[in-house]
């Protein structure tokens, strides 16, 4: 097939997928299977396209010019091919977990939860495959419409507050920070198309670089950098599928591949780091790592925790994108993928524990690994990799990410990323300890509660084995980072 | 002999339409007339845009008198842009008339209302076709008597009050630019704009043409419902029958800014303007508009009002295109004019097939009805992201150029207030839809259905341009620009 009719199927088959689970609406199977054809599919898509991109192929794609010189165009480079691998894998897992978490809940309105969830896939593919800033943004925009329907999905008061403040803060300041970032660029390049090595050289007083960078970091919501990180923990409210694929991987990466896209190909990396853009920038990055973390250790309720740990964690990305050296930009770009399939398993366990055991709260866990112990063993991976220790594939991002502060001559940052190191370690072990080794609150065994349904193991075996995977073959990911982070 | 009188005919034809209708018979035959002259303008007027953007400059002379003693019709870019913009939204607008008129006016009232109707198209049309600015005065009087009658014609009471209220502000704006217009032909002695432009450079000294200017801003600002002259609007909106809404809202503001633009740039010198505080009062006022209309339309319970309030929101943004005074500006007012003409459209469209169902629409009534009017729903979600400026919407397009107007000047509290006009607009069209799509339904309206074809459609028809003109500006784009070239706004 043509590398053009390629890319546009990808983009445009969940969105097919999604027709199509809404027409089989009555026949729950058949909308399941619709489901899962779809995103096997994508799935090998994405691979194909990816195999082609590595041996040098070119995709590129203008659908349509709506004003002189903005473009909704498509073109595959490294970073964006890397966030599509990411994202277009973890569906058809997080596909497989949903149907037996929705099944095992008695979930209402599944045809809308499905449908939607295909399109916001969509939106994430279109997005890491822009080729400038306006379609991304265009993107970038529909993808918080699309999951606003899964955010409130529950449909109660507690859904519908979190829907608000998600709306509110990330169309708040994509709006008033991202837009505003972007017709600067315009305005003063000429040109909002990504381009290696960046668009803004000598045309913009270094002096005002920090502040159009400072527009992006915080315009680009998504990435959930402080004071702007409210809207993550409120969407916690939605079904923990939702909360695995899209508050773990696809809408939060979406942020902080927005901002590494940002830094490489409008700013340039040199550029920054020749101008010292980001100079006081990167301790908002620093500041939300240990504050997220410390938050993270205060909250009882699971997600809630993860959510915080999350934001923590985005932050790493923030960090190297703003450190800005090679390695750094390697680290952050490695973290996408770690972090994804890490806090992803992380979710799936949470999920399995609230479907199996219906406890939401770290305390109530005492004891329940040795109900549960695929699920602990999982939860365990996950934690571990986060962390960053091997052998799991979280060490990688975390060694580029220290590499690239060390290089800078950043050691405080090195420092930073160590405390928190330690702070995950805090927050994050204690939950798989608790489960095997704490006595259960009520003094007996649990005998009644057993796994979650299959289809739930079978997702999150499948992420915590490729925790390992990753650490021992990390390279085909490794090689689109550390292109992206050369420049060409 | 139909492409030699085109332009007269675009105003004849609605103009000799309405006695007519008014003595036909009760039924549909009313209806069917209006519906054909609409088309058949919407028709003529694309000709004519055609026309001038092939050939230039269309002049008629009525009558046979030549200008600047006969009136003259000039068309340009401008005029016809705005030609088509009325007739495109009349021929969209009466096919959703038949059910919702039906519905909402008593029957023997039919026949006068769709003449009221083309007396108020004829009007709207020829302020754009004229070339004689007390021609001008003439057409605003019919559409304006015409649109009084139409509001009053609302099912509530109070429709006869804010028609009352709308007549008396009305009046004085109309007033106003009489006085204005007759304070400067006592120093030009003429009134063909063109002939009035050639002249006036010569008496822009004079305290009385100073005047004159004043006189004929205010005068239209209470027209266009500027803010703080826009107290009239709310209320006409909220009670007038939907289709007048929807027709008012698209339009006949619209027509006032076109209006004003021809006064500030085409009949005042280059430089007169700009020695007026116009521009920054406009600035001001619009900047003002665009925040205090959109913090009251926040708080409204009736959607009607809301969307009213938008309106004037709304129009701060065109005036503060108009205030900056580039070409970049005055493309922007121009663009975001026919934009906000097919969102609100589209919206009070919507609105109005629920209203088609329940016979209101408050917050509090429509709670829950998301479900059972799908496509009423889609269509205000839609229209609705175009209004706050969501990429690949008309909206987004609009927020462009004024965005990138306002850092041209590097005025970055207009930029602000831009961006923060469209957060508040998350917020007022947000509370609609959590209306429609989270709260229970109340138990009245169980069995309320989707609105009939009839009304899906039109609005269907304005949804679809939110999008197109979101992906393809080739005719908003380039109709403005060649429009600012007329104006002859040098680019910055």
């Amino acid at each position: 097939m043509k590398a053009e009719s390629l890319m546009l199927l990808t983009m445009l088959l969940p969105l097919a997928g999604a027709m199509g689970i809404v027409i089989t609406r009555r026949w729950p199977n058949v909308r399941e299977a619709v489901t899962l054809i779809t995103a096997s599919t994508v799935a090998v898509l994405v691979v194909m396209i990816a195999n082609r991109f590595v041996s040098g192929e070119v995709f590129s794609l203008l659908v349509a010019e709506p004003l002189p010189g903005i473009q909704i165009a498509f073109k595959i480079e490294s970073l964006g091919m890397l966030f599509a691998l990411v994202a277009g894998l973890l569906w058809i897992v997080t596909s497989i977990y949903s149907i037996g978490y929705m099944r095992g809940h008695n979930e209402s309105n599944q045809t809308r939860f499905y449908a939607s969830f295909a399109i916001a896939i969509a939106c994430t593919l279109g997005l890491a495959f822009s080729d400038n800033l306006f379609t991304l943004f265009l993107f970038y925009e529909l993808l918080t419409l699309s999951t606003y329907p899964l955010v409130t999905h529950a449909g109660n008061d507690d859904a519908r507050r979190g829907g608000r403040t998600y709306l509110g803060i990330l169309l708040g300041t994509s709006i008033g920070l991202f837009l505003l970032g972007i017709l600067v660029t315009w305005i003063v390049a000429g040109t909002v198309t990504f381009t290696a090595g960046g668009v803004l050289k000598g045309k913009l007083d270094p002096a005002w670089a920090g502040l159009l960078y400072a527009l992006f970091l915080f315009g680009i919501g998504k990435a959930a950098l402080m004071p702007f990180h409210r809207w993550l923990p409120a969407a916690m409210v939605a079904p923990t599928p939702v909360s695995a694929l899209l508050h773990a991987v696809a809408v939060v990466k979406a942020g902080v591949f927005t901002l590494l896209k940002v830094t490489t190909y409008i700013f340039g990396g040199e550029y920054i780091l020749s101008n010292d853009v980001t100079g006081i920038l990167v301790w908002v990055a620093a500041a939300t790592i240990l504050l997220a973390s410390l938050v993270a250790m205060t909250k009882d309720n699971l997600k809630a925790r993860l959510a915080y740990s999350t934001v923590s964690q985005l932050s790493y990305i923030a960090l190297g994108a703003m450190l800005a050296s090679k390695s750094a930009l390697i680290g952050a770009a490695m973290h996408i993928v770690m972090h994804a399939f890490s806090k992803i398993t992380l979710f799936f366990a949470a999920g399995a524990i609230y479907v199996a055991a219906h406890k939401k709260l770290v305390s109530e866990l005492d004891g329940l690994g040795r109900a549960m112990p695929i699920t602990f063993a999982a939860f365990l991976i996950g934690s571990v990799s986060i962390i960053g220790l091997p052998p799991f594939g979280g060490m990688w991002s975390k060694w580029y990410l220290g590499l690239g502060a060390a290089e800078t001559g950043q050691l405080i940052l090195l420092g930073t990323l160590m405390v928190s190191s330690l702070l995950n370690i805090a927050y994050l072990l204690p939950i798989p300890i608790r489960g095997f080794f704490s006595k259960p609150t009520s003094g007996k065994h649990y005998t009644e509660i057993k796994e979650a349904p299959k289809t739930i193991l079978l997702a999150m075996t499948i992420t915590s084995l490729a925790c390992i995977v990753l650490f021992f073959y990390p390279d085909p990911f490794y090689q689109l980072a550390a292109k992206a982070a050369g420049g060409h | 002999m139909i492409v030699k009188h085109l332009s007269l005919l675009l105003v004849m034809l609605p103009l000799a339409a309405a006695p007519i209708v008014a003595v036909l018979p009760r039924g549909r035959l009313p209806w069917v007339v209006g519906l054909i002259v609409a088309s058949s303008c919407a028709i003529l007027a694309s000709t004519q845009l055609s026309m001038v953007l092939q050939s230039g400059v269309i002049s008629y002379e009525l009558g046979g008198w030549a200008p600047p003693w006969g009136i003259e019709y000039r068309i340009d870019a401008v005029n016809a842009f705005f030609a088509l913009l009325v007739s495109i939204i009349a021929a969209i607008t009466l096919p959703y008339a038949l059910l919702s008129v039906e519905k909402e006016i008593p029957e023997h009232q039919i026949p006068l209302f769709y003449s009221a109707f083309l007396l108020c198209f004829a009007g709207l049309l020829g302020i754009t076709q004229t070339g004689d600015i007390f021609n001008v005065f003439v057409f605003l009087e019919i559409s304006s008597l015409s649109s009084y009658a139409l509001i009053s014609l609302g099912k509530q009471r109070q429709a006869l009050t804010s028609a009352y209220q709308y007549l008396i502000m009305g009046t004085i704006g109309a007033t106003f630019y009489l006085i204005g217009v007759g304070l400067l032909y006592s120093q030009t002695g003429t009134l063909n704009m063109a002939d009035m432009a050639a002249l006036l450079p010569q008496v822009t000294e004079l305290r009385t043409v100073h005047t004159g200017f004043a006189f004929i801003l205010i005068g239209i600002a209470l027209k266009l419902a500027l803010f703080p002259l826009h107290l009239w609007l709310p209320n006409a909106y909220t009670y007038a029958p939907t289709v007048v809404t929807v027709f008012l809202a698209a339009t006949a503001t619209k027509v006032a800014v076109y209006v004003m633009l021809r006064i500030l740039f085409t009949i005042f010198p280059d430089g007169f303007v700009a020695s007026t505080p116009t521009g920054d009062l406009f600035i001001l006022l619009g900047i003002t508009g665009i925040i205090v209309a959109s913090i009251y339309a926040i708080y409204q319970t009736d959607i009607k009002r809301l969307l009213a309030y938008s309106s004037v929101a709304q129009i701060g943004y065109m005036v503060l295109g108009i205030g900056f005074a580039s070409a970049t500006g005055l493309m922007a007012s121009m663009i975001h004019l026919f934009n906000h003409a097919l969102m609100k459209g589209a919206l009070f469209m919507a609105v109005g097939a629920i209203i088609y169902r329940l016979g209101i629409c408050r917050m509090d009534n429509i709670q829950g009805l998301g479900k059972q009017m799908p496509w009423t729903f889609a269509a205000i979600t839609i229209a609705g992201l175009s209004l706050v400026g969501v990429p690949g919407t008309a909206g987004f397009i609009s927020k462009w150029y004024l965005v990138s107007a306002a850092l041209e000047q590097q005025a970055w509290v207009s930029v602000a207030a831009i961006l923060i006009g469209s957060l508040l607009a998350v917020v007022y069209i947000g509370k609609i839809i959590e209306s429609l799509y989270f709260k229970p339904v109340s138990e009245t309206n169980t069995t309320v259905k989707e609105a009939p074809l009839f009304l899906l459609l039109p609005t269907w028809v304005l949804v679809v341009a939110n999008i197109y003109f979101g992906l393809n500006t080739e005719l908003t784009v380039g109709v403005a620009e060649h429009a600012a070239q007329v104006m002859g706004v040098v680019a910055k």
